[in-house]
């Protein structure tokens, strides 16, 4: 009888099994059970390190106990903290006209040049990227301190007589910042530029364009999309950016990031920081999103 | 042959030889301007003074010897070691399953997956460092070996689907297909024909993860504790309050591991895609 059991119920499961996880199809796509599976324990940890505490962080913002909008209006209403959102936005903005600046001829560069050129300068580009944040932060309180590098030099030189207020200044913020971005710059504008025909110039020069003319009706408009993409993660990663400026900023200059953790450690208001938190998780989302066919361009970030 | 490859590379209007020399220095000057942060601290922590000075006025090695007797520094740096090797398994075993599910899977909502799986690398890690210790700290998690494992984990995985998923894409399932009709389970098609297919792009996930989970500074501050540090945390306390060239030892330290480390990577693959 039992033996009986078992030869009715196993053939049935069998094939569904089949169907399910080991039949690939002519295509070679696993069936969906299986992708499920598969990625299972990516959507365990997703929810238990990202989607369960930013959602804790979020209702802690809303509720005290009852539901209120008080730490998301403070934000707005307290003219310290609304400054602070508007040094954000600014800092991030010179960060992205700086990185643009200064990235656009050495992508230039790094397109044109011979191939040995282009792996010193790939390596100028990639070897920062590869530093420790924490590491070129330091560096730069080494080089702009008060009794520091660039000090030495300046009044060595005779240039000034007393050392300058470099550090823990806004300009000291932007430079350290702009130099951390640079190379999320440089990486999507350097793919643009690299699959712009090299019959395109010729033919302009041909045509009887200078090389002013090639630059700015040719090159510079083809390479708009890698400049897109730059700016955008440029600016998104700068919004929130938490080790430069605490390190090199001082409490004039305090931004998202680092009132979101003096909030956090040192005020322990924590629906507060929840609420500073979320601005800023919605800000750079609804960037992502709106952008997101100009991100994908960019895959700056794969070379990281 | 020199001469057209000359022609080529001048390209018909030749800009002035002064103006080219100008382009060259600026461009000389943004390259300085990148690397000098790197390279800075290397002399410094060989530097005698107990301040910071450069040009360095003699050599030592005195701060390294500090470093590696200094109890709190080496279990510091022994955490964040293991933090980073466990993170590495985790985040490739993960990372890896949901890459070939991500490209070869039929699903609905399969994008959706792989935004979330990428969204580390967009979203402030200051936002997910607060939502972290806030979790955390009630449950007393904060300086909790798994507890970074977690948050590592969750960081570095993007790394490890965007370069399996690239390998991914260069297999040709019909080499899998093949296996399976042979005979072979999905099991032993995974391990004898894809993943020495895909061995490449695993390897240089791991090591993605492995780098930024060791210099993972802004969610390893908030979730240490003062029982487990991370080097990092160690370091931006330092650097905060007890600026002694100690600092420029362990920079120069991990900003060798992780050049070593992403330089072979990047050699290894130009050498497989030329």
């Amino acid at each position: 009888m039992s033996s009986l059991d078992v030869s009715s119920v196993n053939p049935a499961p069998a094939p569904r099994f089949a169907r399910l996880f080991v039949v690939t199809g002519t295509s070679g796509r696993y069936p969906p059970l299986l992708t499920a599976v598969l990625l299972l324990p990516l959507l365990l940890l997703l929810f238990f390190s990202f989607l369960y505490p930013v959602g804790r962080m979020l209702v802690g913002s809303l509720f005290d106990p009852g539901f209120t909008l008080d730490n998301y209006l403070r934000m707005f209403n307290e003219p310290l903290y609304l400054k602070v959102l508007l040094r954000t936005l600014w800092i991030a903005f010179a960060t992205t006209v700086g990185a643009f600046v200064l990235g656009y001829p050495v992508a230039f560069a790094m397109a044109r040049a011979g191939s040995r050129l282009t792996l010193l300068i790939a390596a100028c580009v990639l070897i920062p990227l590869w530093t420790s944040v924490l590491v070129r932060s330091y560096a730069w309180i080494v080089l702009l301190q008060r009794k520091g590098v660039l000090n030495d030099i300046l009044v060595g030189t005779g240039i000034v007589e007393q050392p300058l207020k470099l550090i823990y200044t806004e300009g000291a913020v932007i430079v350290a910042m702009t130099h951390v971005m640079l190379p999320f710059m440089v990486l999507p504008i350097y793919a643009a530029l690299r699959t712009i025909p090299k019959e395109l110039p010729q033919a302009a020069a041909n045509l009887g364009a200078g090389t002013f003319t090639t630059f700015a009706r040719i090159i510079l408009p083809l390479s708009l999309p890698g400049v897109f993409a730059g700016a955008l993660m440029t600016f998104i990663l700068a919004l929130g950016f938490y080790v430069t400026p605490a390190l090199l900023g001082g409490p004039q200059t305090l931004m998202m990031a680092t009132l979101i953790g003096q909030q956090t450690t040192i005020m322990l208001d924590w629906p507060f920081a929840g609420a500073l938190a979320t601005v800023l998780l919605v800000v750079t989302l609804v960037l992502t999103f709106m952008f997101r066919r100009v991100l994908a361009t960019s895959r700056g970030f794969a070379n990281v | 042959m020199s001469e057209t490859i000359a022609l080529s590379q001048t390209r018909p209007s030749r800009p002035h030889v002064l103006g080219k020399l100008a382009a060259g220095a600026v461009i000389g000057l943004i390259l300085f301007f990148l690397i000098l942060p790197t390279l800075i601290v290397i002399p410094i922590s060989f530097n005698s003074a107990p301040y910071i000075e450069f040009p360095p006025s003699g050599l030592t090695l005195k701060w390294y010897s500090e470093f590696f007797s200094d109890p709190d520094w080496m279990a510091a740096m022994l955490f964040s070691l293991r933090i980073a090797f466990f993170t590495t398994i985790s985040a490739t075993i993960i990372g890896t399953l949901a890459a070939i599910a991500l490209v070869r899977g039929d699903l609905p909502g399969k994008s959706l997956v792989l935004g979330l799986a990428l969204s580390p690398l967009i979203v402030p890690h200051i936002i997910m460092a607060i939502a972290l210790y806030l979790f955390f700290a009630p449950l007393r998690l904060t300086g909790n070996f798994f507890g970074f494992l977690l948050a590592h984990t969750m960081l570095t995985i993007p790394y490890v689907v965007i370069a399996v998923s690239a390998s991914l894409q260069r297999f040709d399932p019909v080499l899998e297909m093949a296996a399976l009709n042979c005979g072979a389970n999905r099991g032993r098609a995974f391990f004898e024909i894809v993943l020495p297919h895909i061995t490449p792009g695993v390897v240089t996930g791991a090591v993605f993860a492995f780098v930024s989970s060791f210099d993972e500074a802004t969610v390893a501050f908030f979730i240490s504790g003062i029982e487990g540090k991370t080097i990092t945390r160690k370091l931006f306390e330092d650097i905060d309050f007890n600026l002694t060239p100690v600092i420029a030892v362990v920079s120069t330290i991990i900003v060798a591991i992780s050049i070593i480390l992403m330089g072979a990577i990047r050699l290894a693959q130009n050498r497989t895609s030329t």
